[in-house]
């Protein structure tokens, strides 16, 4: 491991200061991922910025029914935070359904937004990765890639966003603040970016994976009210029965009347470099009969765009699946 | 989780009766130090750079630029590393090259070690490593591992026969009112134990002393002074905890590098490897193809049976899965073939495995037993009741017991086996299909000779000295309860030391041999020793002390199918929607001879069926073809079982001393994953009609395997 300079963070313009512009400089939250990472030398930070101190711990209601969340919440106290289990139940069983008990004790919400791909040529640093090393080609196109995407990748890059917590928030249509340097002396301000346009699409620069301006720090996210997501769930698919990366997941939300759709919310996990919005899927569904042709009929809409690798095609059926079951479920909990 | 155990095992002296560990305590306090904690004044760290090609020779390693890093000692490649001799045969054989680092140019497989950088701290070490630029002389490699393979060749290794038959195999199969004919497959599997490999070398006093991690440090003494022409009475190997082992803790690469830059720079040297090393450096299960040909007639009874088995080894070493070999024990027929192949590639040589040969075997050909049964519509116990032999299928020799039908009418009992319905697909739970499936385990029961001490101390206490080794088994409490019943003291009175090489030479921890090796050699020392006390007489200062060596008796042995048996219940749900399986509880019941503490016993037998759960369904290390290394090596990419996936697993046993034993043991070290594979696989037909030959089984091969699978 490279030897590194750390410097704890005390207030959010002093940790945007302390990062400056410092390409080789690294906010630390709770490190699950990115010590990880610079133990296989992945990450190689001359310099780290621990901002695991900064007053951004709090979960707080918004007017009209939202929730902020401040980046440095642990995994762990927004799945058991009430209000996210009462109106947004879908993003705390995600959070549940990753990692283990002591990682989301560790694990930040920000941190979650900005982990890094599991794919197995990036965390290897013998191999070829344009994730990686931009420009050494990507292997695992023709090699191992039974859990790579099968949505809006590209040529360059197949690999799938891990974040279980993210898909949720794709559902919710969360909305990423963040803080940057603006002008000499250490002054700065604030900008947001809705989730939907927080990741990149991969194209050519699978290496730039957000659209924050460099050096920017995620101080919080927000969620905007929406009645439909009290009714909502997170199902994951995954090769053992805990402690290991989707598959293929479905965050959803449904509201039924009168035996329609009245409103809805779709994203899928495992499927795509970012959580994915299953926004074709939602436009089948509004309006719609709420029986299963119509959810098969949605999750056909979708995933007619569904790219697969010659040994991920699986993944189009279990997705499928996976959207039918949950909006089945929910329907018939709308019922009751 | 929650586990039970039943047994019926009389309960006789201070064996029988559950024990829980003597080092317990130490464990769960951290006061137990392993090889990677012990301190040493002086310490340098050593760290092993990998190649990062897969075939080819090493042009020039640039020891330069990392010589000038901070901390850094020395660099040892081929170049300049001393010299060892590999012109030896070992306990398991002629030495693997990979632990004989750095004597030539060649690299035959991709992470082979190909430097130690030492450093004073560990961290300089690694970061030195990383840095180091080796070029290389790259040639084309080849790993593809498939059936066809025309350069594979017979051989059983040096464990067992390549090729056994009798019989007519074609004219039986033909006369055959029923014929299963598949291919089944297993993956490249890896040991993972929890304790990564370590090893602190370093001379005192004119003498190599090794503080290590390992399955029998008299073993590691013997490979040692052979690699480095020393007198074995110049080496002394400790190895006091070790956590886990499985196969994979003999003489690897890490403590030979240890001793070269240990002799070179005149200090302590330790090298400990990382999971990642691991996948390349400490073996592995090789992955295995199977074709299974199984005649019988319309009741069940075999005509022909042919098993036959492909796996892989290197182009340096020559190890072999040797799954055919349970197909000599388990079942005969008229015609009986059993054949052991292997093919060399570009791969790291892979190495014995909890259970090698019978764990993939017995997946493949317990597989087969139920899809004749269903052919056949026979349950599946009561099939190998018919087949069920007198003698061994191949030797002929007579079984020293074989209580394989008691295990099956126990298990069955207790599972609830009389009230399932044969037919396949007839269970749903909501979305998820239910099935219950059986299979048979077996491992042969062996004893290499040892020796042991055991002293009375003037205070009254005795001491038992020998060089077992405790891998997690719980090898140390076993010892203590078989010398005090042999002593006939109070367990409190006795105190074990293990893991010294200056015990004297006794077997490995491997096998299932350990304690059965061991314990013979504690009993033979102690009944000597109360004879000595019976006469009399006072006990002077250094005490007295009556040692063993059980050559003589274990070589009087008369040949025998000696082996533990065991049947295996599993009951599992499939989600059809997304192809998850799930054990929903699982049931072993074994005969395998007398269990000496219920209480370590049964966590070996859980222990075993929990790995049979990760093989069924979670354990599969994917190597990149055009790469030539292994994809995901470390614990996210490669799944073993979780406690998640472990809902409720029992194991219990049946009544079965071995006759020729003197107490009795045959060894439960392996039997656990034996068979459990195959239940499960079973289980997963009964559910869904469709059988899984090829494991991991894992959602997307359920999603995709057809009927009852499809898209909802």
């Amino acid at each position: 491991m490279r030897e590194f300079g750390y410097q704890r963070a005390v207030d959010v313009s002093g940790a945007v200061a302390q990062l400056g512009a410092d390409p080789e400089a690294r906010f630390l939250g709770g490190g699950t991922n990115l010590v990880d990472l610079m133990k296989i030398g992945v990450e190689r930070p001359a310099q780290l910025v621990d901002i695991s101190g900064l007053p951004l711990g709090q979960i707080e209601s918004t007017e009209g029914g939202g929730l902020r969340i401040g980046a440095t919440v642990t995994n762990s106290d927004l799945a058991a935070h009430p209000e996210v289990r009462r109106r947004y139940p879908a993003l705390a069983q995600a959070v549940l359904a990753g990692a283990s008990g002591q990682l989301r004790n560790m694990a930040t919400v920000g941190g979650n937004l900005l982990q890094r791909t599991r794919c197995g040529y990036f965390t290897d640093v013998t191999q070829p990765c344009n994730k990686r090393a931009p420009g050494s080609g990507c292997p695992a196109i023709e090699g191992e890639h039974r859990n790579h995407a099968i949505l809006g990748a590209s040529e360059h890059c197949v690999a799938v966003h891990p974040s279980d917590m993210g898909v949720a928030l794709a559902a919710f249509d969360a909305v990423v603040s963040y803080e940057t340097a603006d002008g000499p002396e250490g002054a700065t301000s604030g900008g947001e970016l809705p989730i939907a346009d927080f990741y990149r699409p991969v194209g050519d620069t699978p290496h730039l994976e957000t659209a924050l301006p460099p050096g920017a720090l995620i101080t919080g996210v927000t969620l905007p009210p929406a009645p439909v997501s009290a009714r909502s769930r997170y199902r994951k698919v995954r090769e053992r029965a805990s402690y290991a990366f989707a598959i293929g997941s479905v965050a959803a939300a449904l509201d039924v009347r009168d035996g329609a759709v009245h409103d809805v919310r779709l994203a899928f996990g495992a499927v795509a470099s970012r959580p994915w919005r299953a926004r074709e899927a939602e436009r089948a569904l509004i309006g719609a009969p709420a029986d299963a042709d119509t959810f098969a009929a949605a999750a056909d809409a979708e995933l007619a765009a569904a790219q697969p690798l010659p040994e991920n095609g699986y993944k189009v059926t279990l997705m499928h699946n996976l959207v039918v079951a949950v909006l089945t479920e929910l329907r018939e909990e709308t019922a009751r | 989780m929650t586990t039970a155990t039943t047994g019926t095992t009389s309960v006789k002296g201070s064996h029988g009766a559950p024990h829980t560990r003597v080092e317990g305590p130490e464990k769960v306090t951290g006061a137990a130090r392993y090889a990677g904690d012990v301190p040493f004044a002086e310490l340098a760290h050593g760290w092993l750079a990998l190649s990062t090609v897969t075939r080819g020779r090493i042009r020039s390693v640039e020891t330069g630029p990392v010589l000038a890093m901070p901390g850094v000692l020395a660099v040892l490649h081929h170049g300049n590393a001393p010299h060892v001799d590999t012109d030896y045969v070992g306990l398991l054989g002629v030495p693997d090259p990979t632990a004989a680092v750095f004597q030539n140019d060649r690299v035959p497989h991709r992470g082979w070690p190909v430097a130690l950088v030492v450093a004073e701290t560990s961290e300089q070490a690694r970061e030195a490593a990383e840095a180091l630029v080796v070029e290389y002389e790259e040639e084309p490699h080849d790993i593809a591992f498939s059936a066809g393979r025309p350069d594979a060749y017979a051989s059983g290794g040096p464990q067992g026969q390549d090729v056994e038959e009798k019989g007519d195999l074609e004219a039986e199969l033909a006369a055959s009112a029923v014929v299963v004919d598949e291919e089944y497959t297993t993956p490249e599997e890896h040991h993972n134990p929890m304790e990564p490999h370590a090893a602190t070398a370093r001379w005192e006093g004119g003498r190599l002393e090794v503080v290590d991690s390992n399955q029998g440090s008299t073993w590691i003494v013997n490979e040692l002074a052979k690699l480095f022409s020393l007198d074995p009475s110049s080496v002394r190997v400790r190895s006091e905890h070790v956590g886990g082992a499985f196969g994979s803790k003999g003489v690897r690469a890490h403590q030979v590098a240890a001793v070269m830059a240990a002799t070179v720079l005149q200090r302590p040297v330790r090298v400990v490897l990382t999971r990642r090393q691991m996948f390349s450096l400490i073996g592995y299960r090789s992955p295995t193809t199977q074709r299974i040909r199984l005649g019988a007639d319309a009741d069940g009874r075999l005509r022909a049976l042919e098993h036959d088995s492909l796996s892989l080894t290197s182009t340096v070493h020559e190890f072999v899965e040797a799954s055919a070999g349970v197909a000599r024990v388990m079942y005969d027929a008229p015609a009986h073939r059993t054949a052991n192949r292997v093919v060399r590639l570009d791969v790291p040589t892979p190495t014995f495995m909890r259970a090698p040969g019978e764990a993939p075997g017995s997946f493949a050909l317990e597989s087969a037993l139920d899809e004749l049964a269903e052919k056949c519509g026979i349950d599946p116990i009561e099939l190998r009741a018919r087949n069920d032999p007198e003698t061994g299928p191949v030797s002929g020799l007579p079984f020293s017991s074989r209580n394989l039908l008691a295990c099956f009418s126990e298990g069955a009992r207790r599972f609830g086996w009389a009230d399932r319905d044969p037919r396949p697909g007839m269970r749903r739970e909501g979305h998820r299909l239910i099935g219950t499936g059986t299979a048979a385990a077996s491992f042969p029961a062996r004893a290499i000779p040892s020796t042991a001490a055991v002293t009375a101390e003037a205070d009254g206490t005795f001491t038992v000295r020998i060089t077992a080794s405790d891998v997690g088994t719980g090898a140390r409490t076993a010892l203590t309860l078989i010398a005090a019943e042999a002593l006939d003291v109070a367990t409190d009175q006795v105190r074990v030391r293990i893991g010294d090489s200056d015990f004297g030479q006794a077997m490995i921890a491997g096998g299932s041999m350990g304690t059965r090796s061991w314990g013979w050699a504690v009993t033979a020392a102690a009944r000597d020793l109360r004879e000595q006390l019976a006469l009399g007489g006072s006990i002077p200062p250094e005490g007295i002390t009556a040692r063993s060596d059980t050559s003589a008796a274990i070589g009087a042995l008369a040949a025998t199918e000696r082996h533990s048996f065991g049947a295996q219940f599993a009951e599992v749900s499939v989600d059809t929607a997304t192809g998850e399986v799930r054990v929903q509880r699982m049931l072993g019941i074994f005969a395998a001879g007398r269990i000496v503490n219920p209480l370590t016993a049964r966590g070996q037998f859980v222990g075993g069926m929990t790995w049979g759960i990760s093989m069924a369904l979670h354990e599969e290390a994917v190597r990149d073809q055009s790469s030539g290394g292994n994809v995901g090596a470390d614990f996210a990419g490669y799944h073993v079982a979780a406690n998640a996936d472990v809902p409720h697993v029992e194991a219990g046993w049946v009544d079965d001393p071995d006759p020729d034993d003197p107490v009795g043991i045959k060894g439960i070290g392996e039997i656990g994953i034996v068979g459990a594979a195959a239940a499960i696989a079973n289980a997963v037909w009964h559910a869904t009609g469709v059988r899984h030959r090829s494991l991991p089984i894992r959602p997307d091969r359920v999603l995709l395997a057809g009927e009852g699978t499809q898209r909802v």
